[in-house]
């Protein structure tokens, strides 16, 4: 029986183990704080439009939705709407999905729940992945755009925040197998800057968890909501409850 | 019919409709009797006894979910994914609605399934509640049909991936399989017809034999009576003068007071998932279900949802080099059996022996055999594969618990008074059974695979070697009438 149990847990652990290492690098995490600060979600927003939203479409996300984030029509018009007339519009784009593969050799994905798709229960939420894949882009002539990734091996994106970040090559060494001394295998040691960018590597990661967290909200923008209203509703069950409890309690105290 | 009653003179308004209703609807006055009023249920219920009304709550939340889900979702392999979306955004409330639909399948589940675990420990299948337990089993049965049917309706990768790996089991069997499977996608791949095919029977069909199953299930239940936690039957202990049971309690007030109660403590748990984590870590909504279903794609691990995957884990623990086990098992509980049976006429014997003579070759016993000495045989003389009885392996883990009712033997029904031991018989079990369920929503490994086909002998020796093993051990001795304590 001991023997079965150790065979269980080993074989448990296996498993997991065959789960967490399905490619790329351990995930950071995505400062969730950044969920609940206006500024920073709207600052998401306008990296958001500015830098993805001429690939990328978010279709199912209506311009007019970022009044959930502190934005009034009149900001949306002036600031954020260059792909759409009105602010009802869902964000779409005009790249021809055809040219897209002939340019990228993939489809550039639509992001309107980019972050709930991304989630891996072994390596964190989605918005760990985004936080990392987006900081993780480094110079690889070896590829037809230039650019690799640590977070996403061969990915078809270039760098498009480059400019804010700068140009990074990433430094490999070679080090024993150890599962085979003889052999050695090849592992990422950190990143090395090639040319400055417009914003230091703090500033670039807070702009990153920016976008992240607009790109958390846009996934589900009835969040915010669903968490307020979870409140009220756990609060009232819980008197009802107790309501219930008594009543249950009277009927019965007379059965013997 | 019954006598036209009059309502007395200077009664209130509300007798006197009521006695003008009862006077033209008497049925449904005897209704409510029958199942309400005067049915004496067991007044020992313990809270195990819960899952039953909490099943009829999910239902029905369901239903009215889903009649509203109905109103914006648009069955069309182009639209689906984007009219999801659409609900969760746009639609007032839509999110809400989803979300308790979502999150209601998967508490279906989880609710039935400790419903069923009940029926188990305390044998609530045995005479004379057999068709109970059946109609139990087929409601089970198409309960696990809606949720896959549902499960498409998102169009997300995992809904379509797993409709295609779960429709080709179809084509696994023999003969008629190929057609068969392309008879249920209505293409040749999961397509825009699967997608219609399978709405249809999610909103209509098989709801409409959910419901009738379920009406049959309560109806059969009401007219043998409750089992209760002591096995003891209240029916044939002692009564009052107006013959009414005396360790029975009309269902209302007293269990619909004990229901309000236990309804409040489970949607307490509902709505804090359901609000606070409707995702559930990818349990109740898969995270590669937020990607559209690509045909051209394939997902890197194809998991079915949670609830399939005890089931789903005993398929895949079906594989070739497993079988000469499967056969070993075969050949062990049948040698009981034929033992066993020794009052039996030979003519049933020679038949056994005949059908495990036809299972031998089904089996490919010989072609293994053969395999191992070297020897080739053609292609048609070779008996079903691996994959095929990985099919008859997960349909049959579904199907024996129907026969539940004719494999305990125990000369009680309830846990309560069997030996100790049993108690850990029914532990293992449910142990193996989580197993199982966790090692299905794992990628393949080896490890997993060997842990899953010793789940899957006991899980299948748990049923079939009953006979023996609920014999076995002395029994405590049954009280004559239910244990209760006033509270």
């Amino acid at each position: 029986m001991k023997k079965l149990i150790a065979l269980l847990l080993a074989s448990l652990s296996l498993a997991g183990a065959a789960h967490a290492s399905s490619g790329g690098i351990e995930w950071d995490k995505f400062p969730k704080e950044k969920m609940s600060d206006m500024a920073s979600l709207q600052n998401g927003a306008k990296l958001f439009v500015n830098y993805c939203l001429n690939c990328h479409a978010a279709a199912y996300m209506r311009y007019n939705r970022m009044r959930d984030i502190g934005l009034s029509d009149a900001d949306i018009k002036s600031n954020l709407l260059f792909a759409a007339d009105k602010v009802g519009e869902t964000m779409k784009v005009s790249l021809d999905p055809k040219d897209a593969k002939a340019w990228f050799g993939a489809n550039p994905p639509d992001l309107s729940v980019i972050a709930r798709s991304r989630a891996d229960g072994a390596k964190g939420s989605g918005a760990d992945y985004l936080y990392t894949y987006m900081r993780s882009f480094y110079r690889d002539d070896t590829k037809a755009t230039g650019w690799n990734n640590m977070a996403f091996p061969s990915v078809a994106m270039p760098h498009v925040m480059w400019e804010l970040q700068g140009q990074r090559a990433a430094k490999f060494e070679e080090v024993p197998d150890p599962h085979d001394h003889e052999k050695k295998t090849h592992v990422f040691a950190g990143y090395q800057q090639l040319t400055p960018g417009t914003l230091n590597e703090r500033q670039y990661d807070e702009a990153v968890a920016d976008l992240v967290a607009y790109l958390q909200w846009m996934g589900e923008p009835a969040q915010g909501q669903r968490f307020q209203l979870g409140v009220i509703v756990l609060i009232f069950l819980g008197f009802l409850t107790v309501f219930a409890w008594r009543l249950n309690a009277s009927y019965w105290k007379d059965v013997k | 019919m019954a006598e036209f009653k009059e309502a007395p003179a200077g009664a209130s308004m509300g007798v006197k409709t009521m006695t003008w209703l009862e006077n033209r609807f008497p049925t449904a006055f005897d209704a409510y009797k029958v199942h309400m009023s005067e049915y004496y249920a067991p007044k020992n219920f313990n809270w195990w006894y819960i899952f039953g009304s909490l099943a009829l709550l999910v239902l029905v939340i369901q239903i009215v979910t889903g009649i509203f889900l109905v109103m914006h979702y648009k069955p069309d392999a182009g639209l689906a994914f984007a009219s999801v979306e659409y609900i969760m955004r746009d639609v007032p409330w839509g999110w809400l609605i989803r979300y308790m639909h979502s999150t209601g399948a998967s508490a279906f589940f989880i609710v039935v399934y400790l419903h069923m675990f009940r029926g188990l420990i305390y044998g609530s299948y045995r005479k004379p509640r057999e068709l109970v337990w059946i109609f139990g089993c087929a409601i089970f049965l198409c309960l696990m049909a809606e949720a896959f049917m549902g499960y498409l309706l998102p169009w997300g990768q995992m809904s379509y991936w797993g409709a295609q790996v779960i429709i080709n089991l179809f084509a696994a069997i023999p003969l008629v399989g190929d057609e068969l499977s392309t008879l249920i996608r209505g293409d040749f791949v999961v397509g825009d017809a699967t997608l219609n095919r399978f709405f249809s029977f999610h909103v209509i069909a098989v709801p409409l034999v959910l419901l009738g199953l379920v009406v049959a299930h309560l109806l059969a239940l009401h007219d043998v009576g409750s089992n209760n936690p002591d096995g003891v039957e209240i029916k044939k202990g002692p009564k009052d003068a107006q013959g009414r049971p005396l360790d029975g309690v009309p269902f209302h007030p007293f269990y619909t007071v004990h229901d309000i109660y236990a309804v409040c403590l489970f949607l307490m748990v509902f709505t804090a998932i359901l609000f606070f984590a409707p995702e559930f870590g990818g349990y109740f909504l898969e995270y590669n279900n937020f990607i559209p279903a690509d045909p051209l794609k394939t997902p890197p691990h194809i998991a079915p949802v949670w609830y399939f995957t005890p089931f789903y884990s005993m398929l895949r623990a079906t594989t070739s080099d497993f079988m000469p086990f499967l056969w070993a098992f075969l050949g062990v509980v049948g040698v009981m059996t034929v033992r066993r049976s020794a009052s039996l006429p030979s003519m049933l014997k020679v038949s056994y022996w005949g059908l495990l003579a036809v299972l031998f070759f089904l089996f490919d016993v010989h072609g293994v055999v053969l395999g191992w000495m070297g020897v080739k045989i053609p292609a048609t003389m070779h008996g079903l594969d691996a994959k095929f009885w990985g099919v008859v392996v997960m349909g049959g883990s579904v199907l024996i618990m129907a026969f539940l009712p004719w494999l305990d033997d125990s000369p009680v029904k309830s846990i309560r008074y069997r030996p100790d031991w049993h108690l850990y018989v029914y532990v293992v079990f449910v142990v193996f059974f989580l197993i199982l369920g966790y090692l299905g929503v794992q990628p393949p490994s080896a490890g997993g695979t060997l842990v899953s086909q010793v789940g899957t002998l006991f899980y299948f020796g748990f049923f079939l070697v009953m006979p023996w093993w609920s014999r076995l051990g002395t029994p405590k001795p049954v009280p004559d009438r239910v244990t209760f304590h006033a509270h």
